[in-house]
């Protein structure tokens, strides 16, 4: 009897009832309905997002070939004689990716061991805020803070450069240096809160200074999460494009390595692309989506570095 | 063996241990000269990290402020936008248009986002690989790049399968689709965090699971469901790059409607402003930028203050 409740109950034993619903209950099937779909929109988004950058992308390369694409050295897609090397702007990209780690790397990590071990607990309640404070700060203003007070900054800071018209991709790279910081800063700081006191105190009791502690127990503990917090600052260097568009200018596509030039990158050549004025189905127009597509595969295999790190550091010690 | 031992025993006990104490302080700071000038040095560089980004943060509101100053006034917020006359030039419609561009979003993503955080949190049987696909899928989408969403938005939203032209509509649910990831994230960190046992409760009251997650979860995640919202929205008011791609480069004159074209927004006509050579544009932009701080700031804030205010640890 205790294996066939159901059978007791149809037997007509009062007692024992059916834990089932008594009647079917459509409502609450339908609120589950709804809200799976509320949650399968954001693939239905990825779909879109796929087919508006790879349909396009698609009738691009059947009239440039794909080597001339990663190999030219020129990008020049408007004009007559079109040439449709991505280098140059890729090369732009890097640029920004490489300097501004180069600024937010050391201020970050720096900034978060000091926040998850050193900083008394009223500093800490001040900081959080305030680095959440400078994360919050709409690109458009940084880029612009970049433009206005960075550059004649850089040009009085270091004379010797030979810096020319107002554009400079360096000091673009460093603005966005320093809108990647919250982001280095949060993502670590998580991560070496999460390495558990035993250690610290195991650490202690052997002799160990704080110092030590810090950058020989805890960092090398939470360095998944640390090495997580830089590929996503790096993604978010890719994708940014107000700072780039307003500092470094988006009328330069050049080859060039020259931090304090005016250079183009990928973002800012969509941005400037579609502010101006663009015919749908000609080659111009489809090398916006070539371009996006390219972008949307790089930050999305960095994406996919730093879930797998991120998850990591999770399972060990969460 | 009486009262008389008893004493010099206690200085032979002090003795020894403050000669073990001594013992020790010496073995442990036999090093302590070099750990000292480390510790100091480690400390400074920490400091001076951290002081330099909050030097930045700073110095770009004071820099701002400065620059702005002088076209703080109400025209500012109540004058049309003008290529001629800056002087008396403001943001009258370009903050019409990102009150309609928000007003969407917000109507767009507290009901999906909610949705799908609940859907995640309380239906989703992570075994499934459907549900595995649309957790992985959401993360990704939190990192794809906003001028991403703003060629989606051309292609899809504006032209292609929707087409409704360049208006604030499109405007809205580009927004919308580019901050879903925050508000579901942050909604299912909320929903996490109310503990099982008050589910559990319920549901052995004879609750179903839509009234346990009306009645029991949703009012206990509220704050952190509101933070996430609140944050999701400061970060559309800001976002400009996308919107270059939707429509939103036109310089308005009249007051936007949601589904006619022309409209813009205020960090893309501070951009517009910047981008013109005179100065007097220049300080207008910038007086833009501080409107749109105190805006951005005071809904961070506020979402701080939420989060603070009622977080509840079970």
């Amino acid at each position: 009897m205790l294996d066939t409740p159901m059978a007791a109950s149809s037997a007509g034993a009062d007692v024992r009832r059916s834990l089932e619903a008594a009647s079917p209950r459509y409502g609450e099937k339908a609120i589950k309905v709804f809200l799976f779909a509320c949650a399968a929109i954001s693939v239905a988004v990825t779909v879109a997002i796929v087919i508006s950058l790879f349909v396009p992308t698609f009738s691009f390369f059947q009239e440039v070939s794909i080597v001339e694409f990663f190999t030219g050295t020129l990008w020049a897609p408007a004009f007559s004689n079109a040439s449709f090397g991505v280098l140059p702007i890729v090369v732009g990209t890097a640029i920004v990716v490489v300097i501004s780690l180069g600024v937010a790397i050391p201020i970050g990590l720096l900034s978060s061991i000091y926040l998850s071990e050193y900083a008394p607990a009223g500093v800490r309640r001040v900081i959080k805020p305030a680095l959440e404070v400078l994360a919050g700060i709409p690109t458009v203003a940084i880029g612009l803070f970049a433009f206005w007070f960075m550059r004649p900054l850089a040009e009085s800071l270091l004379p010797f450069l030979t810096w020319q018209g107002p554009f400079s991709i360096g000091v673009a790279a460093v603005a966005v240096g320093l809108l990647i910081v919250p982001v280095i800063t949060s993502v670590s700081d998580d991560a070496m809160r999460a390495v558990p006191m035993s250690l610290r105190e195991g650490a202690f009791a052997l002799g160990a200074s704080k110092f030590e502690v810090s950058t020989k127990i805890v960092f090398p503990a939470a360095i998944s999460g640390i090495v997580a917090a830089v590929v996503l600052a790096g993604s978010r260097a890719v994708g940014e494009t107000m700072v780039v568009l307003i500092a470094a200018g988006a009328g330069n596509p050049r080859l060039t390595f020259d931090p304090t030039k005016g250079v183009q990158t990928m973002t800012s050549f969509i941005a400037g692309r579609a502010t101006g004025d663009i015919a749908t189905g000609t080659i111009v127009y489809d090398t916006i989506f070539a371009v996006g597509a390219l972008l949307f595969i790089s930050t999305l295999v960095l994406n996919m570095i730093a879930i797998r790190f991120v998850r990591r550091f999770r399972e060990v010690y969460e | 063996m009486t009262a008389g031992s008893t004493e010099p025993r206690t200085k032979r006990v002090a003795l020894a241990t403050s000669g073990a104490r001594a013992a020790t302080l010496a073995a442990l700071q036999s090093s302590s000269q070099r750990d000292k000038v480390v510790h100091t040095v480690f400390i400074s560089m920490m400091l001076i990290a951290l002081g330099l980004a909050l030097l930045g943060l700073v110095s770009l509101i004071v820099f701002m402020a400065i620059e702005g100053g002088p076209r703080l006034q109400w025209e500012l917020l109540t004058g049309v936008p003008s290529t001629i006359s800056p002087e008396t030039a403001g943001f009258r419609t370009a903050i019409l248009g990102t009150l309609y561009v928000i007003g969407g979003v917000v109507l767009l993503i507290v009901p999906l986002g909610v949705g799908a955080a609940i859907y995640l949190e309380e239906y989703a049987d992570s075994t499934k690989w459907w549900n595995r696909l649309i957790e992985l899928n959401i993360q990704n989408l939190a990192g794809v790049p906003s001028i991403v969403f703003g060629i989606l938005g051309l292609a899809f939203i504006v032209r292609g399968p929707i087409s409704i032209g360049f208006v604030a509509a499109a405007g809205s649910l580009t927004l919308a689709l580019l901050v879903l990831p925050t508000v579901i994230l942050a909604g299912r960190e909320a929903i996490r965090a109310v503990p099982p046992s008050i589910t559990d409760g319920s549901l052995a009251l004879g609750a179903t699971r839509w009234q346990t997650i009306k009645g029991q979860v949703l009012p206990a995640a509220l704050p952190g469901i509101l933070t996430g919202i609140i944050l999701a929205v400061a970060r559309a008011i800001g976002e400009a790059a996308p919107l270059l791609l939707v429509g939103a480069v036109t310089f308005v004159t009249f007051n936007p409607k949601f589904f006619a074209d022309g409209y813009s927004t205020l960090p893309v006509m501070i951009f517009q402003y910047a981008n013109r050579p005179q100065e007097e544009f220049r300080i207008l932009a910038a007086a833009g930028v501080i409107v749109m701080l105190v805006l951005v700031l005071l809904m961070n804030s506020l979402a701080v203050w939420l989060r603070d205010r009622f977080e509840r640890r079970w």
